[in-house]
């Protein structure tokens, strides 16, 4: 490894781009978003370089690793390093933010108060050094710090930039995932006192395999960290902020939001609730898995009944982090690998939706499905583009979440197959949820518009925006193996943490009947 | 110092004085006493100038007597009445930065003759013609700044007291200073008086149970020693055994009431309220930390051996205070009033680190008391900027839009609610691992219930502290009223930033601070 701490780099680089954007003279406010995008396209360099230093073959358990004291007092260390799954939620959030900002370019409109605008770039530019940090964390107590320290721009986001009930939907957010930081906040600190202590007691190496006391203890620290993760994943029953917050948000920040951030809570329950606890995820598997599959039928019915386009993306996400949580819980190492893909693939797949509709909404001024129809005749690469990220939304073989899905159905059929036989009652309402809004947007009469006049389809920098998403579709469609590679020995390694080996007779490529 | 305690001198005999450990404390009575002179013999005009100048001085003076030459000097002294010792020195150090920080707030004049925070005559009738009187000939109650003096010398005396005497002697010279300064509030008149009565008859009653306590702990121990209460109590061989437990009850209530402890709350939000705007500010910080560090010296050193007794009480004090000071700032809309709750609950969480009974809990507590203190003087300050049509927009509706109008200083304002609501980066989060840390380390089962009900409070005082932060970025001004935020001086400036910096530095590198109180949380007995 080299000596250049490229992971610090990560989040320094965004961190003082969004400084630079803030102390401009408002006189050349305009260069807040060049500057936003170029400052996401070095961090998305940078972490591609950290993607080729990245050794797959490594018995190292974290790579890349950086370690300093930091409050030696409370066994604090400001410690990063990645493992497979961790870099590869890095560089979605690496790919998406530059993504997001040339998709966001003129949401403020032409004559917007360069402050705002300043303001607006900024925060996402700061979310990104958060998204970064949160994953980068090899130290139970930073990860908490960019858990909660992360929601304070995404509470801007929503809150400043939002809909007209934004404020309704920005405190909702932050209440939920306050409440479920502060009950982690217990569990952090009973686990550093359950693990060896110590300076660097904190450390996720320190702490994995090493968590002490009696199972009751062990099982409470796990519920502790299992509702922060479950609210922030979001699993029923407490997934309604997730609704709220993304129908208000602007399509760019809902994208962050679901696409990324809610990942942290999947991330947390494979790092966390299987590594630090495995005897307790182990008690906790029949009820988990109960919850991820009403997540995944409640979500899919849900999204059928939703009028907004917004709300009713949100429902999906619902839906398909149920299938994620089920592939964790799982508890296999296809599940486990397909979840881990999954997580990506379902970021590309919602921000395609996510910033299509924003798209559409941009023209017609409403987020209401049923002022839409026959839309495909005005717009039809918009119409093209969103029925592909639709598509691949409901896992249509060939496109990227078809793979990701069949793992993970694979691997939970594994052990239960119960559980996935009702999962995947969900594909079909998904099929049903991204068929009927197509339908219901696009197809019919050709609208009239008499007023306005007719919109134009996508523009050049639009197009821009959707290019890589859908290449990503085809690309982790026909070819996942750069990405099940990287997250492949992780996976191992998380699984033996937890002592299960899949049910026999094993077979890597899940040839689960 | 035991023999010196407790055997009987024959003769009297003067009681040995270490004055290099006192020096802090007599350098701040000097000045207080001087300012009284000031008040009598320096021309009006330049009585105001000559008062701050002589009170910030006294003050940094204290202070680098303290860093000096006192942290040398840690020894039990004056009898065995006052006890300098690491934690004494750490919270009398952060009792003059507090007071430094709020003698820069008072002195705020906003171009006018005199403090704008206190009332040209405290004694005249609200609205009365001698008020406005008084207001045309210049007169100012600059005497503010010696009772500030008075106060803190009481405040340090609190939190270096080793008997119960002293202590009660301190409860008193601090106390009665912030009567007086509560009432002298420059605007609404009345309600600042009515404040100050408030605070000054609950106070007189706590006094009261204090003292009362100190009575049967003497019956108890035959000393109001701290230390030999305590070896009284482990060699207890069941003699008025019945006086112990009322003693303790009766004491803490006295000083729960100062950190404003549900149920012995209810003068704070109507003391908050009343008092001059940067008064509170100071009071809020200083008084608490001080009780507090009366109240962290009257258990760990003097109760400890009887807590089994009487720490489940205080846990329900503490859970109580949580949640009453969480949920009642919910319905608030006086941004004094709702600060004062906020406080409340606030003692409470300091409460849940006090009843870990470990020395981390001794550095977690002055931590947290320090880390609070920055960051609320600096809140009030704000709070005092905020003005409509001359008065302050304490209306929480009033607010509305603010961070539109003046962003840096709703921005500012908005760090200090960051920090109050514990969210990471900001002292406020550092502070709250800081206390309850060490109660769910050693506090056993009632600790990690306290923590429990601590962090859920903590989300219901976020959401009171979001919701302020939606109503000044989010939200229209509605209001008819134009509300602007002065300007304020280079004195309530460096306050404000000193207060907000410190937010910021404790919140990311409080290793430091973290150290220094860590390795000075070990009481001398």
């Amino acid at each position: 490894m080299s000596g250049l701490p490229l992971l610090t780099l990560l989040m320094v680089v965004p961190l003082v781009g969004s400084a630079v954007i803030w102390l401009l003279p408002s006189a050349s406010s305009r260069l807040a978003k060049p500057i936003a995008l170029g400052v996401s396209l070095l961090t998305l360099a940078l972490g591609l370089v950290a993607w080729g230093q990245f050794d797959n073959g490594s018995s190292e358990r974290y790579q890349l690793t950086e370690t300093h004291s930091w409050i030696p007092q409370f066994g604090v260390s400001y410690a990063l390093g990645v493992d497979g799954i961790a870099l590869s939620l890095i560089l979605l959030a690496a790919i998406l933010t530059p993504i997001c900002l040339l998709a966001a370019w003129n949401d403020l409109g032409e004559d917007a108060e360069p402050a705002r605008e300043k303001t607006y770039f900024a925060l996402m530019l700061i979310l990104l050094t958060f998204m970064v940090g949160v994953f980068a964390a090899r130290d139970v107590f930073l990860f908490y710090v960019f858990f909660e320290a992360m929601l304070v721009p995404v509470y801007f986001l929503i809150g400043m930039f939002g809909g007209p009930r934004r404020q309704y939907a920005a405190v909702k957010f932050i209440l939920f995932s306050l409440v479920g930081g502060l009950i982690m906040l217990v569990a952090v600190i009973g686990l550093y006192f359950q693990g060896p202590g110590g300076d660097h007691g904190f450390l996720y190496e320190s702490l994995e395999g090493a968590v002490g006391g009696s199972t009751a203890t062990q099982r409470w620290l796990f519920v502790g960290f299992f509702i922060a993760f479950a609210i922030k994943a979001p699993m029923w029953p407490v997934h309604t902020w997730l609704p709220d917050a993304a129908a208000e948000a602007r399509p760019a920040t809902a994208v962050l939001l679901v696409g990324v951030l809610d990942k942290v809570g999947t991330f947390g329950m494979l790092r966390f609730c299987l590594g630090f606890f495995p005897e307790a995820a182990k008690w906790a598997t029949p009820v988990v898995i109960t919850l991820a599959v009403i997540s995944v039928l409640y979500g899919g019915l849900l999204a059928i009944g939703s009028r907004d386009l917004m709300r009713l993306i949100a429902f999906t996400s619902v839906s398909h982090f149920g299938l994620i949580v089920l592939g964790i819980f799982a508890m296999t190492t296809t599940g486990g690998a397909g979840s881990t893909l999954y997580m990506i693939n379902h970021g590309f797949a919602t921000a395609g939706l996510f910033l299509l509709a924003g798209f559409l909404i941009s023209r017609h001024g409403t987020q209401r499905i049923a002022d839409y129809g026959g839309w495909q005749r005005v717009t039809p690469v918009l119409a093209g583009t969103f029925l592909i990220s639709g598509l691949s939304s409901l896992a249509l073989p060939g496109l990227s979440s078809y793979v990701s899905e069949f793992l993970v159905l694979a691997g939970t059929f594994q052990r239960y197959q119960w559980a996935a036989a009702f999962a995947t009652l969900g594909i079909v309402l998904a099929a049903l949820y991204i068929l009927l809004t197509y339908q219901r947007l696009f197809t019919g009469p050709r609208p009239t518009f008499v007023e306005a006049g007719e919109p134009r389809d996508l523009g050049l920098r639009e197009r821009v925006v959707i290019a890589p998403i859908i290449a990503s579709f085809l690309v982790l469609g026909f070819f996942p193996k750069p990405v099940l590679d990287l997250v492949n020995p992780a996976v191992k390694q998380t699984l033996q943490l937890v002592g299960v080996t899949d049910p026999a007779p094993t077979n890597a490529s899940g040839s689960a009947k | 110092m035991t023999a010196l305690s407790t055997a009987m001198p024959t003769a009297f005999q003067a009681v040995q004085i270490d004055y290099a450990a006192l020096a802090p404390m007599l350098v701040i009575v000097g000045a207080a006493l001087l300012g009284v002179l000031v008040e009598a013999f320096a021309p009006r005009g330049s009585r105001h100038m000559i008062q701050v100048a002589l009170t910030l001085v006294a003050l940094v003076a204290s202070f680098v007597v303290l860093a000096l030459v006192s942290v040398d000097h840690q020894t039990v002294t004056a009898g065995g009445s006052i006890v300098v010792d690491g934690p004494a020195l750490f919270m009398q150090g952060t009792l003059l930065i507090f007071g430094i920080l709020g003698v820069l707030t008072m002195s705020e004049r906003f171009g006018g003759r005199s403090a704008d925070a206190f009332t040209p005559m405290g004694a005249a009738t609200p609205g009365s013609p001698a008020e406005a009187n008084a207001e045309r000939a210049g007169f100012a109650t600059s005497e503010a700044f010696p009772l500030t003096l008075f106060a803190m010398f009481g405040m340090l005396m609190f939190v270096a007291a080793n008997d119960l005497i002293t202590m009660f002697v301190a409860l008193e010279v601090l106390s009665l200073p912030l009567y007086v300064l509560t009432g002298l509030a420059r605007r609404r008149r009345l309600l600042s008086q009515e404040g100050s009565l408030k605070y000054f008859l609950l106070g007189a009653f706590s006094s009261a149970f204090f003292l009362f306590g100190a009575a049967l702990l003497y019956g108890y121990a035959g000393s109001t020693d701290l230390a030999v209460i305590s070896r009284a109590i482990t060699t207890a061989n069941g003699d008025l055994e019945g006086l112990l437990l009322p003693g303790v009850v009766l004491t803490l209530i006295g000083l729960l009431f100062k950190v404003g402890a549900v149920p012995f709350h209810s003068w704070t939000p109507d003391a908050y309220q009343g008092a001059p705007t940067p008064v509170t500010g100071f009071m809020a910080a200083a008084t608490k930390l001080a009780a507090f560090g009366a109240i962290l010296r009257l258990a760990y050193v003097g109760l400890e051996a009887s807590r089994i007794e009487w720490r489940l009480g205080v846990a329900a004090i503490a859970v109580l205070t949580m949640v009453v000071g969480a949920v009642v700032s919910v319905t608030q809309t006086d941004m004094k009033r709702l600060l004062a709750y906020s406080s409340i609950a606030h003692a409470g969480f300091v409460l849940v680190g006090v009843l870990a009974f470990d020395v981390t809990a001794v550095s977690g507590v002055m931590f947290y008391v320090l880390a609070y203190g920055l960051s609320t003087i600096a809140a009030f300050a704000i709070v005092f900027l905020v003005r409509s049509g001359g008065s302050e927009a304490t209306h929480i509706s009033q607010w509305a839009g603010l961070g539109r109008n003046h962003p840096v200083v709703a921005g500012v304002f908005s760090l200090m609610l960051l920090a109050f609501a514990g969210i990471p980066l900001t002292s406020g989060f550092t502070a709250k691992f800081a206390v309850f840390a060490p109660a769910v380390a050693h506090g056993g089962l009632a600790g990690i219930v306290m923590v429990v009900v601590g962090v859920l409070a903590s989300g219901v005082t976020a959401f009171v502290y979001f919701r302020l932060i939606v109503l000044m970025y989010f939200t229209e001004s509605t209001a008819d009223d134009v509300v602007v935020a002065l300007t304020p001086s280079i004195a309530s400036t460096i306050a404000i930033t000193v207060g907000a910096l410190g937010t910021v530095v404790l919140g990311i590198v409080p290793g430091p601070i973290l150290d220094l109180a860590g390795r000075v949380s070990q009481f001398i007995l």
